[in-house]
């Protein structure tokens, strides 16, 4: 793809970055940070297309352990910060 | 419909449902919805990459899932929330090691100078984060020294990793076949994410998650450009802005720069020594049911101590009791209490502690003239009148929860030692200061035993 292209895309998404998470209260800011961790874990995808490609063995190996890694990423992520926004509860009544 | 176009359809997909989940994440009534909805994000793009007609191999990555992912499950399930900067600490590094992995690993489809950039690029960023997070972690859990490391000389040899990490990196995409200059690479981000860390000390800790937070963003960033996929590029960038912002957030709240606090190990501290007058009053679990039983305005004020000591649970207890003797209670949460950004909310929410009680510092602190008691448990620098007073202060200029200006402060303290950034508490020394020594968790038992 076309680097400028890459970059014009990377520009937006860091002024959206910052838009959306200044918003976010500090009482959820851990939350937030284990919610970040599961989504920087979308390296699985970079990491699916070389552990299955077939080719170099050495890549496809180091592949397969980003996707192990990443995994960890994306699956404790998200339910770790599902387990701890389930205790935020309002005052009843 | 071509096949590519449809995995590129989920990929946009994708980052439309990270972007919507993450502003969901804006409001607690919404949050948990939200971050189904990211998750739902993360699936698509999972399912998109799977589609690729390059995959002709099923085995290993059926394999690495399985096993990251029973991985990341027990460790989601079984975590203590008071371990949650330990657990994100490594997350970050597990993140910053799977980037950097990828980044190795695109080296067999890489073509043109800016590839090999890109790719060198996540291995740094990738390198430094894993090294980096796992010393952040053993610091937090204790395993190594949690105090600043510092020895003469400690700026020559970052900077000689500096050059030479800068030397074999434009060697390497000079001449893409020479991948000792590669391992080059690896090795020293390896060893520079370890020097970065030991100079700061574990007060420092919520500055250094956050950063590692925003690293481990940029490295799958970083991977994004080496084998050219958009979803890494904006789901990196996200976590990068995020990390950052926090960054911000808590360097604010402790009125120091970034540099301040990654350099600062590097320099002498200042060892002013400030003159407190007054006498300490401690007070007995007793004297202090009575104080409260009277109270009709209490404010709670959480610092690490209450974590370490486990008395988050009795401290609902107490505050049970209090509402039900009529008495309006409130939390006091100072962005940097705690080991990481929003540590202090998140164990007193598992507490059942409803989080509209939960208030900012520049929320209480208007209303703490009102106040008629200011519990302060384990906390000591954050309410540390020093910052506003003394100008000689380490710490001056600091933003603080004025404690002082209630009718009365009960402090719970193990012992006189001073706090983790080791400056002396004239709040201590107060009129209206009482100490209530022991161990937190025990002395609020006392309190709700008084009272039932």
């Amino acid at each position: 793809m076309d680097v400028s292209y890459l970059l014009f895309i990377l520009m937006l998404s860091v002024f959206l970055g910052f838009e959306l998470i200044n918003k976010v209260p500090a009482t959820l800011h851990t939350p937030l940070m284990s919610g970040a961790n599961a989504i920087s874990g979308i390296t699985v995808v970079g990491a699916i297309a070389l552990a299955g490609s077939g080719n170099a063995d050495m890549a496809q190996w180091l592949g397969a352990g980003a996707v192990a890694l990443a995994s960890v990423n994306v699956v404790g992520g998200y339910m770790v910060t599902d387990r701890m926004l389930g205790f935020f509860k309002k005052k009843e009544g | 419909m071509g096949l590519e176009l449809i995995i590129q359809l989920g990929y946009v997909v994708a980052a439309g449902l990270f972007i919507f989940g993450l502003k969901m994440l804006g409001s607690p009534d919404t949050a948990r919805k939200g971050n189904g909805i990211s998750a739902i994000g993360m699936l698509v793009a999972i399912v998109a990459a799977l589609l690729d007609q390059g995959i002709v191999q099923y085995e290993y990555i059926l394999g690495g899932m399985v096993v990251g992912g029973a991985v990341g499950a027990v460790a989601a399930r079984t975590v203590a929330m008071t371990s949650m900067p330990e657990m994100v600490a490594l997350f970050n590094g597990v993140g910053g090691a799977a980037s950097g992995l990828v980044g190795v690993a695109a080296l067999s489809i890489a073509d043109g100078s800016f590839t090999y950039i890109t790719i060198i690029l996540s291995i740094l960023i990738g390198g430094v984060t894993f090294t980096g997070s796992l010393v952040a972690y053993g610091k937090l859990s204790e395993t190594i020294g949690s105090g600043a490391v510092t020895f003469g000389g400690q700026k020559f040899v970052n900077g000689l990793i500096v050059i030479g990490i800068l030397a074999s990196a434009v060697m390497f995409v000079m001449d893409p076949t020479n991948t000792n200059m590669l391992y080059t690479v690896v090795g020293l981000s390896l060893l520079f994410g370890i020097m970065v860390v030991i100079p700061i000390g574990g007060a420092d800790m919520p500055v250094v998650i956050s950063l590692l937070n925003s690293y481990s963003g940029l490295a799958a960033c970083a991977a994004g450009f080496a084998v050219d996929n958009n979803v890494l590029i904006v789901a990196g960038s996200l976590v990068g802005a995020s990390g950052i912002i926090l960054t911000q957030i808590m360097c604010k709240a402790m009125n120091r720069s970034l540099s301040n606090v990654l350099f600062s190990g590097f320099a002498s501290i200042s060892t002013a020594v400030t003159e407190v007058e007054g006498e300490i009053k401690p007070i007995s679990v007793e004297d202090a049911y009575y104080v409260l039983e009277a109270a009709t305005n209490v404010a709670i004020i959480p610092g690490y101590g209450m974590a370490v000591a486990q008395a988050q649970h009795v401290v609902k207890e107490l505050m049970e009791l209090l509402e039900a003797n009529g008495c309006e209670v409130n939390y006091g949460i100072h962005p940097v209490a705690g080991r990481m950004p929003g540590h202090m909310n998140v164990l007193l929410a598992e507490a059942d502690v409803p989080y509209d009680q939960l208030l900012e510092m520049d929320d209480i602190n208007p209303r703490m003239e009102s106040v008629d008691v200011a519990i302060v448990i384990g906390a000591n620098d954050v309410v540390n009148p020093a910052a506003r007073e003394v100008e000689s202060s380490p710490i001056y200029g600091m933003p603080v929860i004025n404690v002082a200006d209630a009718r009365t402060v009960f402090v719970l303290k193990r012992s006189m030692a001073s706090g983790f950034a080791g400056i002396e508490n004239p709040l201590f020394y107060k009129d209206n200061a009482r100490m209530l020594f022991g161990d937190a968790k025990e002395s609020i038992g006392g309190l709700v035993r008084e009272f039932s």
